[in-house]
């Protein structure tokens, strides 16, 4: 008696202990045969420049960020020819095993999109087609967002096109603004100015804060902060992505201006916790005064709060960006690349990039069409336009596991150095190196 | 559904006719052969979702295999030296025991307190079960998600009520520092599977005979008397299954941290099983070392239930 019921218990542990397995096994079948490389097209394929109209049905998956600007263009496109895309919207952080194991399957949508700081390791590893001959066929190959094209270039191969850019600007709330004495016109022209605006703001008190950011979130810190070393003429990288610089005396003082923002208690409630699902929360509900922000929010941001826009300064003046949001290709198992670049070819075109994204208040993924009769209605937009041509996208192959993972070295050292009021950069800057090495 | 393909010998009546030893023999194969009928649907699952996916596992261990590129072929033993190496490894170790010790020691002392308490008849008794068991019905993934709202520093309710009621002073980060999100997280696993171990207690206690109690009470044993010499060894059973379950529970922990902390504070609630969650698809995307890790975590869950079975069986044998 005891004993079957030892061994049945037993059997059953360990079948709990194999649940965990199951799903590494899952996600992994089949994987054999993904090694080989994507189809090389160097060619502009059937259908020339702007590929095959023919009724196929295409599927596209993007990460939940971007659901606004995908299902806008994807119903545009629709509404509008015979291909029918099929939309999988999937939330943000599933997105990386979510791809890894239809990669392993074969399983890949036709087309996909990829947060732009892992689209050289996607890649590198062969998941996206060679675009090369078909965008270079295009007449406004140069017009296209060059970061962009960058990371999506391996070998001299380019396989993705921007899909929809994400840059990085401060947003500034009007009414906190004129409430605390400052000029609602008059944005920080430097990062020190920004943190005096953002205590003149916490002054008022209530349930008003200064500023916020993502304390335990690494991709949210590289797109607000990142920014700041730029403007100043100084890099975040050397050597294609291998060498972190991060312990520079332009980022030291980014970090002190930050850490004196937390030591005088001017950042919101839970600055230090937040992992990134609700960083921009708080600034929507119009109880932050000023914070670097995503600017694809723009549009949502504005229905609940009077928003004012400017670039993200250095610490004593200069201006750049992140240029983020996601790049999309051709998967390596869509057996309708012609279709699927017909859909890509539509999307570079100036009835996407116009009549939907800068509708949207988007930026263009198009330095030519950065002017447009959308952009223009609102100064706000203009100014996203214009600091995006100054932007950069970091191009590193680790980058996921040296920024974005919640383990990764990078939110260690931001940790030590602004809540901890540590002495550890050099050293904890030494460590980014070392993953970015691996 | 092969159970009702399998051959159907209606079962002699009266037993087996004692003059042919041949028909005896046939018969007992006969019932073998059944007997295998039966439990082969059950095996097939098991070859099919619990053999498969280890030899799968163990191929993965010894192979370079990356998430996004596949197998690269034989590597062993690297993975298992990665695996070590590791620098959340032994931090990762230490955490998930810690946790594991914590939540054991709080749910079964817990649960048994509680059954006790409902155990004894008055008229909050099936209020009080409903109330204790209701969390139970709950995902454990939605209960962290709830929880996770409840903490929220920004939108959370339970740090402005403590405030109000003058308990703390300015606003409690539940999650902020290594100790309040381990603790946070403590009383989230508390809430949700207290119920859960009260009922599987509360069985085993109704299964205790009442003659039993009652001559402890004729023989003059006092309340702490009889709990200690009759409600606990006859309870054994029974906790040890909750122990058994609690503790390789708690060594499997992943969602609320996954959801509440996401390893965070400063790398500090790193369980293993999050680990080997973040070395497969978070960062470095290696599938070979995630299932190395996974081994390692299998042989140790192996060995600590073992010496759980024999701890806990001991003093039957005397």
């Amino acid at each position: 008696m005891t004993n079957d019921r030892k061994r049945s218990t037993v059997t059953r542990m360990t079948s709990a202990a194999v649940i965990g397995l199951m799903a590494l096994g899952l996600a992994a079948c089949g994987t054999s045969g993904s090694g080989t490389s994507p189809g090389a097209d160097p060619g502009p394929g059937a259908g020339g420049v702007e590929g095959v109209d023919d009724g196929t049905s295409l599927t596209l998956w993007t990460r939940a960020p971007m659901e606004q600007q995908a299902k806008l263009l994807v119903d545009a496109y629709n509404a509008s020819h015979e291909n029918q895309v099929d939309l999988t919207i999937v939330p943000n952080d599933d997105y990386v095993a979510k791809v890894g194991a239809a990669a392993g399957s074969g399983g890949l949508p036709d087309l996909f999109a990829a947060d732009i700081v892992y689209v050289p390791n996607w890649v590198e590893q062969g998941l996206f087609q060679d675009l090369t001959g078909r965008i270079d066929e295009l007449p406004f190959k140069d017009e296209i967002n060059a970061g962009h094209l960058e990371a999506g270039t391996y070998d001299d191969a380019a396989h993705v096109l921007p899909f929809v850019l994400d840059i990085s600007v401060l947003f500034y709330n009007k009414d906190l603004y004129e409430q605390a004495g400052l000029d609602p016109e008059a944005p920080p022209t430097t990062l020190r100015e920004m943190a005096e605006h953002a205590k003149a703001v916490d002054a008022l008190g209530g349930d008003v804060d200064g500023t916020f950011f993502g304390g335990n979130c690494g991709g949210c810190l590289v797109f607000t902060w990142f920014p700041s070393v730029w403007a100043a003429g100084d890099e975040v990288m050397a050597n294609d992505g291998t060498e972190s610089l991060l312990a520079s005396e332009t980022a030291q003082e980014v970090y002190d201006i930050y850490a004196d923002l937390v030591a005088s208690d001017a950042v919101g409630a839970g600055t230090r916790d937040e992992t990134g699902a609700t960083w921009v929360a708080p600034f929507q509900e119009g109880k932050v005064g000023v914070m670097p922000y995503p600017a694809t929010l723009l549009a949502t941001t504005d229905e609940s709060v009077d928003v004012g826009v400017a670039p993200i300064p250095g610490p004593d003046g200069g201006a750049s960006t992140f240029v983020g949001g996601d790049g999309i290709g051709i998967s390596k198992d869509s057996e309708s690349s012609d279709q699927a670049w017909h859909f890509l070819s539509w999307m570079m075109s100036e009835d996407a990039q116009v009549e939907v994204l800068a509708k949207n208040g988007d930026v263009t993924s198009r330095a030519d069409l950065a002017d447009n009769e959308y952009s223009s209605q609102d100064p706000r937009v203009v100014t996203i336009n214009e600091v995006a041509s100054q932007g950069r996208t970091p191009v590193a192959r680790n980058f996921q596991q040296a920024f974005n993972a919640p383990t990764s070295p990078w939110l260690t050292l931001i940790r030590n150095a602004v809540f901890e009021g540590g002495t550890t950069v050099p050293e904890d800057n030494d460590e980014i190196t070392a993953v970015l090495q691996q | 559904m092969s159970v009702q393909q399998a051959p159907v010998i209606p079962p002699p009546a009266g037993g087996l006719p004692p003059r042919s030893r041949a028909r005896r023999l046939r018969s007992s194969r006969g019932a073998a052969l059944r007997g295998w009928a039966y439990a082969a649907p059950t095996a097939l699952f098991v070859l099919v979702f619990f053999v498969l996916p280890i030899l799968l596992v163990g191929q993965m261990s010894v192979s370079d295999w990356p998430l996004l590129a596949g197998n690269r072929g034989f590597n062993a033993p690297d993975n298992f030296r990665d695996a070590v190496d590791n620098r959340f490894f032994w931090d990762s170790v230490v955490f998930t025991l810690t946790y594991t010790v914590i939540a054991t020691v709080l749910l079964i002392g817990l649960g048994l307190g509680l059954a006790l308490l409902v155990q004894e008849s008055g008229r909050w008794k099936g209020f009080l079960r409903t109330a204790i068991l209701v969390p139970s019905a709950l995902g454990l993934a939605s209960a962290s998600l709830l929880f996770y709202a409840l903490y929220s520093p920004q939108s959370g309710p339970i740090s402005p009520l403590l405030e109000a009621l003058g308990l703390v002073e300015g606003p409690v980060s539940f999650l902020g520092s290594p100790g309040a999100a381990l603790w946070s997280t403590v009383f989230l696993i508390v809430w949700r599977f207290a119920g859960f171990y009260m009922l599987l207690l509360l069985v085993g206690l109704q299964g205790i005979p009442h003659d039993v109690f009652e001559a402890a009470r004729m023989d003059g044993a006092n309340r702490r008397q009889t709990f200690a010499r009759i409600t606990l060894p006859l309870l054994r059973p029974s906790l040890a299954l909750c122990t058994i379950m609690c503790v390789t529970g708690s060594l499997l922990a992943f969602d609320q941290f996954y959801i509440l902390t996401k390893g965070g504070p400063d790398n500090s609630t790193i369980t293993v099983v999050q680990l080997i969650y973040n070395v497969a698809f978070q960062g470095q995307n290696d599938l070979g070392i995630a299932a190395a890790l996974s081994f390692i975590v299998l042989a140790a869950l192996v060995v600590i239930n073992v010496v759980q079975f024999r701890a806990m069986r001991a003093p039957e044998g005397k």
